[in-house]
């Protein structure tokens, strides 16, 4: 932060001859001569964004930089949208095994009032890390037990979590038990846990109780206020944190696996006729007519897993992500992670190269997950209006060898120094 | 065991079931043409051809003809590389941790390994073919370790590479002081439960090995002497002192799993004092910052390339560090330790392009060559050379790419892994699982 703070200065400083012929707040950042990457509509093999207030004021071929805008020639550059990650722990958990720096997991089953933006750590060394890899985003989601608790969308710059929220409630997560005891990878732990659980039905069954209970509570709280001879109904934690799913305000992002449990997620969500998402899916492929037909979306879990089940065969997360796309799922990906949030490009790749395809991978961490979080409206695209969230990179976005050299937030310039360029920078020679 | 039947058959019954095809015997010879052939070690060739005869590269080049009876592999548009190594693994093993002591080094993984693991099949499907199977970090001392070969289908004895460089697990830090297990009510702490009492633990134990050796030197020499006095006993046995008297002697070296750089440090201060020699540092997710201390000395080191952030000692491990390493004259490979990473090395290797600046030539070093050089079979593996041994992988496009697959694993001219098998295979079953539905589903 105080690094950034220092740029800014310096940044000042440089702008200072300009801001004088320029009005307050009229600082326009013209980024010329870069390949242009939008996602929604054709690629511009050269083109120029120019940046005002925040948002992509004109964006194409032609349009003409205005005296006095900073230029930032991105000769030799590709620019993207920011990325966005579709569930992680970002500041959440900082050192997973150092139960001080972990809270994401709270105690007990059932946690609806548990929210995310609540307890970000706001300077976790992980942000940085990913927005220096080009994500701009993310969803960060509490974990375990049965109704985990309500995500938020953040934009990862901000000086404090509440300056970073771009949706404070992004979803209320309810965890189905995975498709066999957790092992291995990052992500582990995350699709279930080894002992024993009660199956997905029953587990939706309970939930159904649950809104039930959360309607009825409604109802007489409702004409209790209304009625002052009516008796007041004590209140009640779980059911007033429920409401905004049956009021359908806020989505459910159901963590499902195995097919015989998606299916009867699809059937649950259909019951209900409330907003969901799904999460994790690894059997989705097996039920991908079904999902798209529901039109339920995917995000998508780690792909730094095994297959949960060896007969689906050795690739059957690689290939999952191109044959739920394919027949019409809308996907998301997720680095499912806090210390590796930064390889959520190469989630995307992997699928890639087992048959998503790389446009369509593209798409699933950027334009996909922010409509999927209803914000692509300002997001997930280079487009003229949007939030100014601009990557520059000397490569493929989602390439492993590609340098990502900017990262613009909001129309900002973000610090793209981290913990570990920190630490090299320290103990270098 | 010359007849590897019987584990074959049971070997075909499994890879039935999780979709994986063996191809079966190829005699050993295989001709892989028209690919992107990347040695490692004697440049690229754009368009090449590599030939594996009775298990030995023969010619790596252009233009190479099929002897009559060898398969040929169009690898046209693909990369053509050394089959991968990982320097530390735990996969293929019936037993990882004898944690029930702090010094073990009797206990071998190399009497219980395990042919059966799918982790060996998961490997082949990342152009893994040869993995250092490591014993735990439980314990200072922990137990010797194994070299294999991913010969899936084949007996264990079949597995193991008789060449490589005998090892001995040692660790440090937070797992071996137990900083992680909460000790129950009645009772009581491992010793020991500092880096202090594990430091020392070391040095009483190479101390006693010393004392031990000594024992045995007095006794065959007063042995040795024409009449040797009848009241002569020898030294009671101590197999656990008898591998650390491998270490001494130079007969065995030592693997180190550690974190902290001062750990580190006192561990290549206990070699010296004892003259022992130290192969590899694992994980050592501070070696950055004695990065020239590690390159005076020859000590190599095996290391994630960014899984970090798991416990404390985790906490100051970046992305640079194999890179950085590497650049100050360190001998450095990317292991996977992890039965689901292991499948995706070549990722891995990648990211220290990004992340320390390494060529693509010095990041696929870091999972094939300098693997070989750490165990020690480097003469046979680790490169594609003539003489060496046909270990290959075939990639869809360049291996460091994010884009890239693993489509075929040979491992001394025989195939193991077949990707376009498998899709073949797959798509015939839903072919046919299909069928009767189109027919009306008659009967």
């Amino acid at each position: 932060m105080k690094r950034r703070a220092a740029i800014l200065a310096a940044l000042a400083v440089l702008a200072a001859p300009l801001a004088a012929a320029l009005p307050e707040d009229a600082h326009i950042i013209a980024i010329t001569n870069a390949r242009i990457v939008p996602v929604v509509g054709a690629e511009i093999p050269r083109g120029t964004i120019l940046v005002e207030d925040g948002r992509i004021a004109a964006i194409g071929a032609d349009v003409a930089v205005p005296a006095g805008a900073q230029v930032i020639d991105a000769n030799g550059l590709r620019a993207y949208p920011g990325m966005i990650d579709g569930y992680s722990s970002l500041g959440l958990v900082e050192i997973s095994a150092v139960a001080a720096t972990v809270d994401n997991r709270e105690t007990g089953r059932i946690n609806p009032q548990a929210r995310a933006l609540e307890a970000i750590r706001y300077d976790s060394m992980h942000i940085p890390i990913s927005r220096s890899n080009g994500i701009t985003a993310a969803i960060v989601a509490p974990a375990g037990g049965f109704v985990s608790g309500v995500s938020c969308l953040l934009k990862l710059d901000g000086w404090t979590h509440r300056e970073m929220a771009i949706k404070p409630a992004a979803a209320m997560h309810i965890e189905l038990p995975g498709l066999r005891p957790a092992r291995g990878g990052q992500s582990g732990g995350r699709r279930g846990s080894a002992s024993p659980q009660p199956d997905g039905p029953a587990l939706l069954a309970e939930l159904k109780g649950l809104l039930e209970g959360a309607r009825a509570y409604e109802k007489r709280r409702d004409a209790a206020a209304a009625d002052r001879r009516l008796a007041l109904p004590g209140y009640d934690e779980t059911s007033e944190s429920l409401l905004p799913i049956v009021k359908g305000e806020l989505p459910l992002m159901i963590s499902v696996h195995g097919e015989k449990d998606i299916r009867a997620a699809l059937k649950f969500v259909r019951d209900e006729n409330i907003k969901a998402v799904f999460y994790g899916v690894e059997q989705g492929f097996k039920v991908a007519g079904e999902l798209a037909a529901a039109g339920i979306p995917v995000i998508l879990g780690s792909l730094y897993d095994l297959p949960p089940v060896w007969e689906d065969g050795y690739d059957s997360l690689f290939r999952n992500p191109g044959i739920l796309a394919k027949a019409g799922v809308k996907i998301a990906f997720s680095s499912s992670s806090a210390s590796v949030a930064k390889d959520l490009p190469y989630h995307a790749a992997k699928a890639a190269a087992f048959g998503l395809g790389r446009g369509e991978a593209l798409k699933a961490v950027t334009i996909n997950t922010a409509e999927i979080f209803g914000v692509a409206g300002t997001m997930g695209s280079l487009e003229k209006g949007k939030a100014a969230n601009i990557v520059l990179a000397d490569g493929d976005i989602l390439e492993l060898r590609t340098n990502i050299v900017k990262v613009f937030i909001d129309g900002r310039e973000t610090d793209v120094s981290n913990r570990y360029t920190e630490l090299l920078d320290k103990f270098k020679k | 065991m010359k007849n590897p039947a019987i584990p074959r058959l049971a070997a075909c019954a499994l890879i039935a079931a999780v979709g994986l095809l063996p191809a079966f015997a190829d005699g050993g010879s295989i001709l892989i043409k028209n690919g992107t052939v990347l040695t490692v070690t004697k440049g690229v060739i754009a368009k090449g051809d590599v030939l594996v005869v009775d298990g030995i590269i023969k010619q790596v080049g252009g233009d190479i003809a099929a002897p009559p009876g060898v398969r040929v592999v169009d690898a046209t548009g693909r990369f053509v590389i050394p089959g991968l190594i990982d320097s530390h693994t735990h996969v293929a093993l019936a037993g990882t941790n004898e944690g029930s002591e702090a010094i073990t080094p009797e206990a071998d993984v190399g009497a219980v390994i395990n042919a059966d693991d799918t982790s060996i099949l998961t490997a082949l499907s990342g152009g893994v073919t040869m993995v250092h199977t490591m014993h735990g970090s439980a314990n200072p001392i922990g137990g010797p370790n194994v070299v294999l070969k991913m010969k899936w289908g084949r007996p264990s004895e079949e597995l193991v590479v008789g060449e490589a460089l005998p090892t001995l697990k040692f660790a440090l830090g937070e797992n071996v002081k137990q900083a992680s297990r909460t000790v129950q009510p009645g009772q009581t702490q491992r010793y020991p439960a500092t880096r202090m009492g594990a430091n020392a633990i070391i040095r009483r134990e190479f101390a006693r090995a010393r004392n031990y050796m000594e024992q045995w030197d007095r006794f065959r020499k007063a042995a040795a002497v024409k009449n040797p006095p009848g009241s002569l006993v020898p030294p009671r046995k101590d197999l656990r002192l008898e591998v650390l008297a491998e270490v001494l002697r130079g007969e065995r070296v030592a693997r180190v799993h550690s974190y902290q750089a001062t750990e580190t440090v006192e561990f290549m201060e206990l070699a010296k004092e004892f003259g022992f020699k130290i192969q590899c540092f694992e994980h050592i997710w501070e070696g950055y910052k004695i990065a020239d201390e590690l390159a005076a000395a020859g000590i190599g080191i095996s290391v994630f390339a960014d899984s970090w952030a798991y416990k404390m000692e985790a906490a100051e491990g970046i992305a640079y560090m194999a890179g950085y390493c590497a650049k100050r004259g360190v001998l450095v490979s990317i292991n996977s330790d992890s039965g689901e990473r292991i499948r995706r090395l070549f990722n891995d290797a990648a990211k220290t392009m990004k992340y320390g600046g390494l060529t693509e030539d010095e990041a696929l070093r870091l999972v094939t060559i300098n693997p070989a050089v750490q165990l020690g079979v480097d003469r046979i593996v680790g490169s594609l050379e003539v003489g060496k041994q046909g270990d290959i992988a075939v990639f869809s496009e360049h291996p460091l790419s994010a884009y890239t697959r693993c489509d075929l694993t040979v491992i001394e001219g025989e195939v193991y892994f077949d990707r376009d098998e498998i899709v073949k295979v797959r798509e015939a079953a839903a072919a046919k699982a299909a069928a009767p539905r189109a027919e009306g589903g008659a009967r």
